[in-house]
């Protein structure tokens, strides 16, 4: 494990200053803004969960050359994502696609929440009858104890 | 000789453990007193003896005992003092020292003062809570033992890694700890109450104070990891969705969920099976975090010390007390029957709307941060997972939170009607000006920041028409009057609230109206951004304590006036053969002026970059405003324990609700 963190420390020493550096930006600022958006969804390969847009990485600027080029070329967003997805596979996009297993991962938050309202409203209305059902299984202490409990919220509200 | 020591009563600390896990389990399954007692000696020992070893260790730290393993791997003579001491916990032996001594901490409070407590259910919770500890103590002494020994002791150590070497860093593991840690105080409650069988108003009221202390440590936790973030990447980035956050993230929302539902148990008895349930995830989510940053198994820089071992090790914790909770959930959650009943508009229902929003977003959270994994081990697919992903399937859950939050916060009890939410009708109108007002100031930029903005006002204008609601009816003087007196609860929530609607301000303005510029500039050059002009008036070569630097001299003016000279530095830490780009700073309420050097171009020119981000301070800001909400709701909680063990509370006259 040493051996890893050695290499990586070495990696980065051999790190050059900025992100985004000014000689390699696009003279036309649309198109330059195109490069910068599309940066963000491009992940650096050899960091840590940051796009080629934030590293510092030599890997991430070769990218974000690459990315220009491509764009100086004529290539579309669509292209170039899939031209980077040719060569470095799927990894490189930061955000997965909704192909095959990945709709799992999109549909995990819909889902979720639908099969958490459907609980809480069937929850909410069952429990409504809860008031004097419940009462029956206390013993005398618990009874004494709710009452009080009552009696307080009753004299804050 | 001091080592060897530690050593021996970190074992023996353990031994302590087993008999508290043991012993008041048996005595309060057999009725025996004197057993259940034996648990409040076995963890105030605990707490002295794993405090001597951590004493020890920082000693260690402190006058540089190269004959430690950990201290040569992880420090260096000539680091400054501060960095010595939180190099202790810098590294994976440390933190786990720091993280068994906070659980013996924890536990033995309850030990202390716990006397409000009844003696089955306390002896429960010790044990319970000893039991985490054995497993620990067992991780620490079996595969990541803090005072090995080396052979031939090095002159000189290899140096913390220098992205650690700084104060938000210095204290972020410890608060992020006590976070984690508190949250086994809820587990063990949970687990406790569940082997009793019974869930009252009681229990809620214990629990409470322990998720309100976890979840604010956790809060302060984070944004300093986020502040460090901000200040030290270089670009002024505050959130990356990288694995190890996202690990301290999900416990953070479960402990909010947790904190919430554990209200309703409290007041109204009732959620309560729901409640033990949030307990058991939260701590689970806290030692899946454990288990992210120690194994290594996603990449990330933060996981500096991994080893498949003691992943695994800390897997196999995880399932065995995560595992063995839901299964006795599954076999008792039916005893709990709640004790009042509540109608569908009504505090209750917007606080199960709140937990199941906070819920899914964690559980969001939790998948996005597994898939990759998940993946490529079921369907060979290599992907990643990052910011845009959690951007889009994350945010959408907090937006709807916030919409409802100053509803949910004015609802009464029991049963609410269109009549209650009426007070709202100023922070409803307040946002929609506030939101009007950033869109007109910010024409042509996106949409999405003005909306952000309207949300905050409204969350932060609900959080103060909250707070007025309580303060009743009549003249100005007397609600006045009454706004100070009333609990602090009531003011902790408030406060809370409107504190997560500043950083929601922050996030959006930050998003919405940055402004960056990137350049090559020459020494003396004067250039304009966003109204700003930027002077790079000098750039000098210099030395630090334990690394070298190239410093800037950099001026900013607005309307023919110097407002701030800034020094943004590249370093290089020569011990560990590592840059790191130190950003120069200067906050303001309304905006920050961000200032980076970067590498000199072979013209001798400098490139530069300068960014004005509106209202960052801010996102931190609220993370602060929220834990002193947190601190205020604690500070009333023990007022009140004091007041119930009196059986003298008197009420308070405030018809507010």
């Amino acid at each position: 494990m040493r051996h890893i963190f050695a290499a990586l420390l070495i990696a980065l020493a051999a790190l050059p200053a900025l992100a985004v550096t000014p000689d390699e930006m696009l003279e036309d600022p649309a198109l330059e803004a195109r490069a910068r958006d599309l940066s963000t969804g491009i992940r650096c390969l050899v960091c840590r969960s940051e796009s080629i847009d934030e590293s510092n990485a030599d890997l991430a600027r070769d990218l974000r050359v690459l990315v220009r080029e491509r764009i100086l070329a004529g290539d579309t967003d669509e292209e170039i994502e899939a031209y980077l997805v040719s060569r470095y596979g799927e990894y490189v996009l930061l955000r997965p696609d909704t192909s095959g297993a990945n709709l799992l991962l999109w549909a995990a938050g819909p889902l979720a929440l639908l099969a958490g309202l459907g609980v809480s409203v069937f929850y909410i209305r069952r429990q409504r009858s809860y008031d004097g059902a419940g009462a029956t299984h206390f013993s005398a202490a618990e009874r004494r104890r709710l009452d009080e409990l009552t009696e307080g919220e009753q004299g804050r509200h | 000789m001091i080592t060897e020591l530690a050593h021996f009563a970190l074992i023996l600390a353990a031994i302590a453990a087993i008999i508290q896990m043991i012993v008041p389990m048996i005595g309060a399954a057999k009725g025996w007193a004197g057993w259940m007692e034996a648990a409040r000696p076995a963890a105030s020992a605990q707490v002295l003896l794993t405090g001597f070893a951590f004493a020890a260790l920082m000693r260690a730290f402190v006058v540089s005992d190269f004959s430690l393993a950990v201290v040569v791997a992880n420090s260096h003579t000539d680091k400054p003092m501060l960095y010595k001491i939180s190099g202790v916990w810098g590294n994976h032996e440390g933190s786990l020292l720091l993280w068994v001594l906070i659980l013996a901490l924890f536990g033995a409070t309850v030990a202390w003062f716990g006397q409000g407590l009844r003696t089955s259910l306390r002896a429960r919770v010790l044990a319970v809570q000893a039991s985490v500890g054995v497993a620990f103590y067992g991780l620490i002494l079996l595969t990541s033992n803090p005072f090995e020994r080396l052979a031939v002791p090095p002159m000189n150590g290899q140096d913390l890694n220098p992205l650690l070497q700084d104060p938000g860093l210095a204290f972020h593991p410890p608060f992020l700890y006590l976070g984690y840690v508190g949250l086994s105080m809820s587990f063990s409650f949970a687990v406790a109450a569940l082997i009793e069988g019974r869930v009252d108003a009681a229990w809620g009221r214990w629990v409470r104070p322990w998720t309100l202390a976890a979840w604010l440590f956790l809060t302060a936790g984070i944004a300093l990891g986020s502040w460090w973030a901000y200040y030290e990447l270089g670009w002024g980035g505050f959130w990356f969705w990288d694995p190890v956050e996202n690990a301290s993230f999900m416990p953070w929302l479960i402990a909010g969920a947790l904190l919430h539902s554990a209200a309703v148990t409290e007041k109204r008895e009732t959620l309560k099976s729901w409640t033990v349930l949030l307990a058991i995830l939260a701590f689970g989510f806290s030692l899946l975090g454990t288990f992210i940053v120690r194994s290594g198994v996603l990449t990330s820089v933060h996981a500096f010390a991994t080893d498949p071992l003691r992943g695994n090790v800390i897997l196999g914790i995880f399932t065995f007390f995560v595992g063995g909770a839901l299964l006795l959930y599954a076999i008792r959650a039916r005893e709990m029957t709640a004790r009042s009943a509540f109608a569908t508009l009504s505090r209750e229902s917007a606080l199960v709307a709140n937990n199941v929003l906070l819920a899914v977003g964690a559980f969001v959270v939790f998948v996005g941060t597994l898939w990759p994994l998940a993946a490529e081990m079921f369907f060979g697919r290599t992907l990643s997972v990052g910011a845009p992903f959690f951007d889009a399937a994350f945010t959408p859950f907090m937006i709807v939170l916030a919409l409802i939050l100053p509803v949910g916060a004015v609802l009464p009890w029991k049963r609410a009607t269109g009549k209650s939410v009426r007070p709202l009708r100023i922070a409803a109108a307040a946002a929609f000006l506030a939101a009007a007002l950033a869109w007109t100031l910010g024409t042509g930029k996106p949409i999405l920041a003005p909306l952000g903005v309207g949300l905050a006002v409204w969350v932060i204008a609900g959080a103060a028409v909250d707070l007025a609601q309580r303060t009743g009816r009549g003249s100005f003087a007397e609600r006045a009057g009454r706004l100070r007196r009333l609990p602090g609860a009531d003011w902790g929530r408030s406060v809370a609230h409107a504190g997560f609607g500043v950083t929601i301000l922050g996030i959006s303005a930050l998003l919405g109206w940055q402004v960056e510029d990137i350049r090559v500039a020459a020494v003396g050059e004067r250039f304009e951004v966003a109204g700003y002009g930027v002077t790079l008036a000098d750039v000098t070569q210099g030395r630090g304590p334990n690394y070298t630097t190239t410093m800037a001299d950099m001026r900013v003016d607005k309307g023919g006036r110097v407002i701030a000279r800034l020094h943004p530095e590249r370093r290089v830490y020569p011990v560990a053969g590592m840059p790191t780009t130190e950003a120069a700073i200067r906050s303001g309420v309304l905006r920050d002026l961000y200032l980076v050097i970067g590498a000199q171009q072979d013209s001798g020119d400098w490139a530069v970059r300068t960014y004005i981000k509106p209202f960052a301070s801010w996102i931190w800001a609220g993370a602060i405003i929220m834990s002193i909400g947190g601190a205020m709701s604690l500070g009333d909680r023990r007022l009140r324990l004091a007041a119930i063990r009196r059986k003298a509370a008197p009420a308070s006259g405030v018809p507010a609700e």
